[in-house]
């Protein structure tokens, strides 16, 4: 028990390894975050930091760069596009201002789950 | 998208274009400055020198309640004293600028001897070392506060930037410039016309994006954030930092041929330097 214990930690950090090298990990599944770090995650200046930019409800002195984040899930087709774009949004649109936080590693994979799903649940 | 942005996105586009399609450095800055002019319609010309105070009514308040007792005070009368203090050998800065110390107006130029644009600080230093002194720090403190005063007493001049005709090496510095200003760096994948261009009078978070049309106007600056009085190329290190790409050397070849393309786009302003600033 200990040693398959063991085993799936291994494994757990191989495929996490794996998630962070690969160019696009969002392609394949739907990402898993949790709404509250999510939020922290994007009114922190050092981490997400959506707010310097972004419109979104409830957050204090919002930047007017980009777009408010508002009624999201009726915005986007699906929560990978979300994903996709935040991930690297110079993909849909060159000349796109926003940070490719997913593809310059600005935050963790997790992290990217995180608020992912925060947007995701405006 | 309207007009004006996709003009200002041609100057950039035409970075590596061939040769035959490429805009002349006039016809960029004739595009640069209608760019600007077009965008905020309501601010006179010449008030593109006082950066974000030229779109903000509050901000400007303040900014001019802080200019009724300017912080960069002390810098400018520092400055003054070090211009009239003599070197070990008896000489003074007057001896290398005869028409010093109301010099700004001539900075930066190119320099067909060296191959290079050279700035007020370089020349500065050069005075130094040619009198046997060691040279300061370009950006910040001492030298800061001498360059504050020379901008104190050029106020007014014309900003008149010339990119000479009869060697191409000029222009090749001048275009280099413009390609540092539209490629984009750092962690972040900013260029400096990504905030400052199409996002310029947009907020990032609380703060006004100044245009960059007069960003080259007014310095050295005493800024808040620093407590201290600063020069163009500290801010340029500063915004490198902020979009987490690399920072430069102060005078060196990459700041130089920055402010060198910044500088002639801002021709035709009047200079305001030191200026005070968040």
């Amino acid at each position: 028990m200990r040693s398959l214990g063991k085993f799936a930690t291994g494994a757990t950090v191989a495929a996490l390894g794996w998630a962070l090298l690969l160019p696009s990990p969002h392609a394949a599944n739907a990402p898993v975050g949790d709404v509250e770090a999510g939020k922290a995650i994007a009114m922190d200046r050092a981490k997400g930091n959506c707010i310097a930019c972004h419109m979104i409800p409830g957050g204090q002195s919002p930047g007017t760069i980009g777009p408010a984040l508002v009624a999201m899930s009726s915005r986007y087709p699906t929560i990978e596009k979300l994903h996709a774009q935040i991930y690297d949004s110079t993909v849909a649109n060159p000349q796109s201002a926003m940070p490719p936080f997913g593809k310059n590693r600005i935050l963790t994979e997790q992290e990217l789950n995180d608020v992912t799903a925060y947007i995701w649940s405006l | 998208m309207n007009k004006t942005i996709l003009t200002l996105a041609a100057i950039g586009l035409t970075l590596g274009a061939a040769g035959a399609s490429q805009a002349t450095p006039q016809e960029d800055q004739a595009m640069f400055q209608s760019y600007f002019m077009k965008r905020f319609p309501n601010v006179p010309k010449d008030d593109f020198v006082n950066g974000a105070y030229a779109l903000d009514p509050v901000g400007r308040e303040n900014w001019e309640a802080i200019e009724e007792f300017p912080p960069y005070e002390t810098a400018v009368s520092n400055g003054e004293k070090m211009w009239a203090t003599p070197f070990a050998n008896g000489k003074t800065y007057a001896d290398c600028f005869p028409d010093g110390p109301a010099i700004a107006g001539k900075y930066p130029y190119w320099n067909k001897d060296k191959g290079t644009v050279v700035t007020l600080t370089m020349d500065l230093n050069g005075c130094r070392e040619a009198n046997g002194e060691k040279p300061l720090k370009p950006e910040t403190g001492p030298m800061a506060e001498l360059n504050a005063y020379i901008a104190f007493e050029s106020r007014g001049q014309i900003r008149k930037v010339v990119i000479p005709e009869d060697d191409p090496r000029a222009l090749a510095a001048y275009e280099k410039g413009r390609e540092f200003y539209f490629t984009r760096r750092g962690q972040f994948n900013f260029a400096c016309v990504t905030c400052h261009g199409a996002n310029s009078g947009n907020q990032l978070r609380s703060e006004i994006l100044s245009p960059a049309f007069g960003h080259t106007t007014h310095w050295p600056v005493y800024r808040s954030k620093w407590g201290e009085i600063g020069g163009l190329h500290r801010r340029y290190k500063g915004c490198n930092e902020q979009v987490r790409a690399k920072a430069f050397e102060a005078d060196g070849e990459e700041y130089r041929d920055l402010e060198y393309f910044m500088s002639y786009m801002d021709n035709g302003l009047p200079l305001n330097g030191p200026g005070a600033r968040k």
